[in-house]
């Protein structure tokens, strides 16, 4: 969290000795909390001043990176308890779970189906960010070979599950570099976890089921080992106790700047769930409330899209709709004689349409209109997106000069605007299109003739 | 060293609504927490979130097949359709009386008053009666519904700021509770409330529906103005305190995602399960963000809702 002046200037030596070139060391303070001059400009900062200011300056929720560059997953570092006061940056990690003791191919199969999925939502391609391999065996070497098997499958970060010092040691050989998360340290491990944490440069997960007092106090350990990169789970698993505790700890870390608790935190929806469903409504509640990684015991399309597309929205800035350049978009190949269709910049309308068109198999000209990305009838009604509007697009991006016809749908939601557009567009006969995108294709066959 | 875990002090509350309890209608009541949505380690929350089933006076057209599965005959019945919803664990009706839509039926009073007196006399649950949408004939049909459930503290819909005077007094001379809609706007549903109260209604004869944005379509804005609604009654603002409604399954089961049998991308996976997956997930959404009657049409839906609303309350 970034300092005001009056806390850095606590840690100065209060000399106002002017060997920083300022007049005093409160001047020094608020251009550092500024940021336009370093804090190591003062040159009698002691050694502890910096530490301390350092620390003070940490987020209250630390950033904690799996992976390798190429492939990486950062969580944490949250900044609000509601997204409306900001907006949340690191949207949680979906990993899923494979178990070492499973026949070789049918891992390798299970991986690749989540490792190979991506589904595109207005415009981006959402994916997994990874697996959670689990020591079942409890066998070293086992446990070993299953991470080298997902290894060849998958480039993703990795969560490494297992209670055993030396076979986690044994997976870390197979997993590193690649900065694979380590599940966990508990209260009898925590020592050759946080060393094999320390050797691997690795995050490391710390797990209690107790209460936060327990997690505290064995977060507190592995912290004076020199960890920073740490991920809590605090034991709560089912739709209750995941909701109260996740929200206790992010309190904590917000609100109290309680640094033992100021970390992402891992969940496993699937061991509170009795079947698919329920998991993926409990993993839906953690992207909302509070986790940082969801370790899914399920894959499948119809399971993970609903959950994608619950953190894409949960993720959303919600001072910024996602949208996309008005101009004017070739849907295929058009020619001169091609229909001539308007739209507004919010992307979920823009992607709805542009996929229609694609996919009924029309090449068609696009006009996407400024509506500072909202969707056809909210900017209606925001008066975003009216005939004088709409009729400046279709002049301004000229497209008149792609087209013989001078004929242009309009979406069916503002069917009303077709007496304006009249007026706006003398030269133009107003189509109105069906209400919903879906029906475009069929809409264009019966009343465009090419 | 333990560990204080922190708790908001909270000055207000939402109000506590009830529906039916009269007439020989069961009880239900809803709101009356002095937190947010089910912490209970910081205030109380005397009731939980109510799962209403949606109910629609003429076959639904159009409907997903999934639906059109799970319910069968009853969809040609609203009265049986009621009866099996109750079975399936609906804590209220919510009945759509989408046939008085100009182009859907553009049935009249009397049609309404057949259909809720049929409803109410198959089922001993609390009604939510809706209009069909369009404002002149939701006032003709509304009123109608409202003599006919006298008494029995009906919730009466959509109240929106075009009819509000119409259903505001009719909810206030039959004993009724006004769904009182705006377009996902915090200003817009206090406003609302002000004028209902301003007319004499009281502030626990609301249940605010904030409209409901479904995954993927608008959560994410619906999602926070409740949020925010919610945040603003505890610090105690009693204009924005009344219950919250949200009609997850007439949003989700809309979107091309639920409908869509074929020429989807395989990335979205089999349809029956995806299509009602998005409709617990929207709703285990809005649940988090302060729900307090949740309407649903897919009887595993309601199931796998119900379940996770009492382990969020247990
Ligand atoms: C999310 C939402 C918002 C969000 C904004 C989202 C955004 N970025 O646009 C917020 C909360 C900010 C919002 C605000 C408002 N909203 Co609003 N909002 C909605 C909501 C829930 C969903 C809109 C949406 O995203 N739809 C999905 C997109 C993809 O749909 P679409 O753009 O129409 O595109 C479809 C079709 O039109 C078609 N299509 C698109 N382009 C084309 C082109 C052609 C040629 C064809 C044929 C088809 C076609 O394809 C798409 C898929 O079928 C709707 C209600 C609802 N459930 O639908 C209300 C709704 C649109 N909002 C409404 C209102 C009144 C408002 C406000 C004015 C309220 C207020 N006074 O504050 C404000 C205005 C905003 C402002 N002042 O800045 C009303 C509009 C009423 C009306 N009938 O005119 C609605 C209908 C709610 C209601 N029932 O009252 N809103
Ligand atoms: S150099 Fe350091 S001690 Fe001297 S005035 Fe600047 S901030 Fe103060």
């Amino acid at each position: 969290m970034a300092l005001t002046g009056i806390e850095i200037y606590k840690f100065l030596p209060k000399t106002n000795c002017k060997k920083c070139g300022f007049p005093t060391c409160l001047a020094f303070a608020m251009k550092v909390a500024q940021k336009t001059v370093n804090i190591t400009t003062c040159p009698d900062l002691s050694a502890e001043s910096r530490a301390a200011l350092e620390a003070a300056g940490r987020p209250p929720i630390q950033l904690v990176t799996l992976g390798s560059d190429s492939k990486k997953l950062e969580v944490g570092n949250e900044t609000v308890m509601f997204r409306h006061e900001k907006t949340f940056f690191h949207p949680p990690g979906l990993v899923l779970r494979v178990k070492d003791n499973a026949p070789a191919d049918s891992l390798q199969q299970q991986v690749q189906a989540a490792a190979e999925y991506k589904v595109e939502r207005v415009g981006r391609f959402l994916t997994m960010d990874g697996f959670a391999v689990e020591n079942t065996s409890k066998d070293a070497a086992t446990f070993a070979k299953a991470v080298e098997a997902v290894k060849s499958k998958s480039d993703l970060p990795l969560v490494l599950i297992s209670q055993d010092p030396a076979a986690m040691e044994a997976a870390l050989a197979k997993a590193t570099p690649g900065r694979p998360l380590i599940y966990a340290a508990n209260k009898d491990n925590w020592e050759k976890m946080a060393d094999l944490a320390v050797k691997n440069k690795c995050p490391l997960a710390v797990s209690s089921n107790g209460a936060l007092d327990d997690l505290t106090a064995l977060v507190d350990q592995v912290s004076k080992k020199g960890i920073e990169e740490i991920v809590l789970d605090p034991g709560a698993r089912d739709f209750g106790p995941s909701l109260s505790t996740l929200t206790q700890i992010r309190r904590l870390a917000l609100k109290k700047n309680f640094r033992p608790l100021g970390y992402p935190v891992i969940t496993f929806p699937g061991e509170a769930a009795a079947s698919l469903d329920t998991e993926a409504m409990l993993a839906a509640q953690q992207v909302a409330k509070y986790a940082g990684i969801i370790v899914l015991d399920h894959f499948s399309p119809a399971l993970v899209y609903p959950l994608l597309t619950m953190r894409l929205n949960i993720y959303t800035d919600p001072q910024k709709p996602i949208q996309v350049t008005p101009q004017i978009v070739q849907i295929g190949t058009p020619k001169a004689t091609s229909p001539v269709c308007i739209t507004t910049n919010f992307s979920l309308t823009y992607f709805a349409i542009a996929g229609e068109l694609e996919a009924a198999g029309w090449a068609a000209w696009l006009v996407v209109c400024d509506t500072e990305g909202l969707s056809v009838l909210t900017a209606w009604a925001a008066g975003k997106f009216d005939a004088e509007k709409i009729a400046k697009s279709v002049k301004n991006f000229k497209i008149a000069d792609n087209v013989s016809h001078r004929n242009v749908v309009i979406p069916g939601h503002v069917a009303v605007l077709r007496g304006e557009l009249e007026e706006e567009l003398p030269d133009w006969k107003i189509l109105v299109g069906p209400r919903e995108a879906v029906d475009v294709g069929g809409f264009l066959k019966q009343n465009w003739k090419n | 060293m333990p560990v204080e875990i922190p708790v908001e002090k909270w000055n207000g509350q939402v109000h506590q609504v009830k529906l039916g309890g009269a007439g020989g209608r069961k009880e239900l009541v809803v709101g009356g927490e002095n937190t947010l949505p089910f912490l209970k380690f910081e205030g109380n929350i005397p009731h939980r979130p109510a799962v209403a089933i949606e109910v629609v006076d003429q076959p639904p057209q159009g409907w997903a097949e999934p639906l059109v599965k799970a319910w069968g005959n009853v969809l040609q019945d609203p009265a049986a359709w009621a009866k099996k919803a109750a079975e399936y664990g609906a804590d209220l009706i919510s009945l759509r009386l989408r046939s008085a839509h100009p182009e859907e039926g553009n049935t009249g009073a009397d049609h309404a008053r057949k259909v809720v007196a049929a409803v109410l006399a198959a089922v001993d649950l609390p009604v939510i009666v809706l209009g069909p949408e369009v404002a002149q004939k939701d006032n003709e049909v509304l009123v109608a519904a409202s003599e006919v459930g006298r008494g029995q503290r009906l919730g009466l819909g959509d109240c929106l700021d075009k009819n509000y005077r119409t259903i505001g007094a009719t909810c206030l001379a039959d004993g009724h509770v006004a769904i009182a809609k705006t377009p996902i706007d915090m200003n817009l549903a206090k406003q609302l409330n002000i004028l209902l109260s301003d007319l004499g209604l009281p502030l626990d004869a609301i249940l605010m529906d904030p409209t409901t944005g479904a995954l993927g379509y608008g959560l994410e804005y619906t999602y926070s103005v409740m949020e925010r609604l919610r945040i603003t009654a505890l610090m105690g603002d009693k204009m924005t305190s009344p219950p919250m409604i949200c009609t997850a399954g007439e949003e989700s089961w809309r979107q091309k995602e639920s409908k869509a049998t074929a020429g989807v991308p395989q990335s979205w996976g089999e349809q029956e399960q995806r299509a009602i997956l998005w409709e617990k997930i929207t709703a285990i959404g809005l649940l988090n963000a302060g729900a307090n009657v949740i309407v649903l049409r897919h009887p595993r839906t309601v199931e796998d809702v119900k379940a996770a609303i009492n382990k969020l309350s247990a």
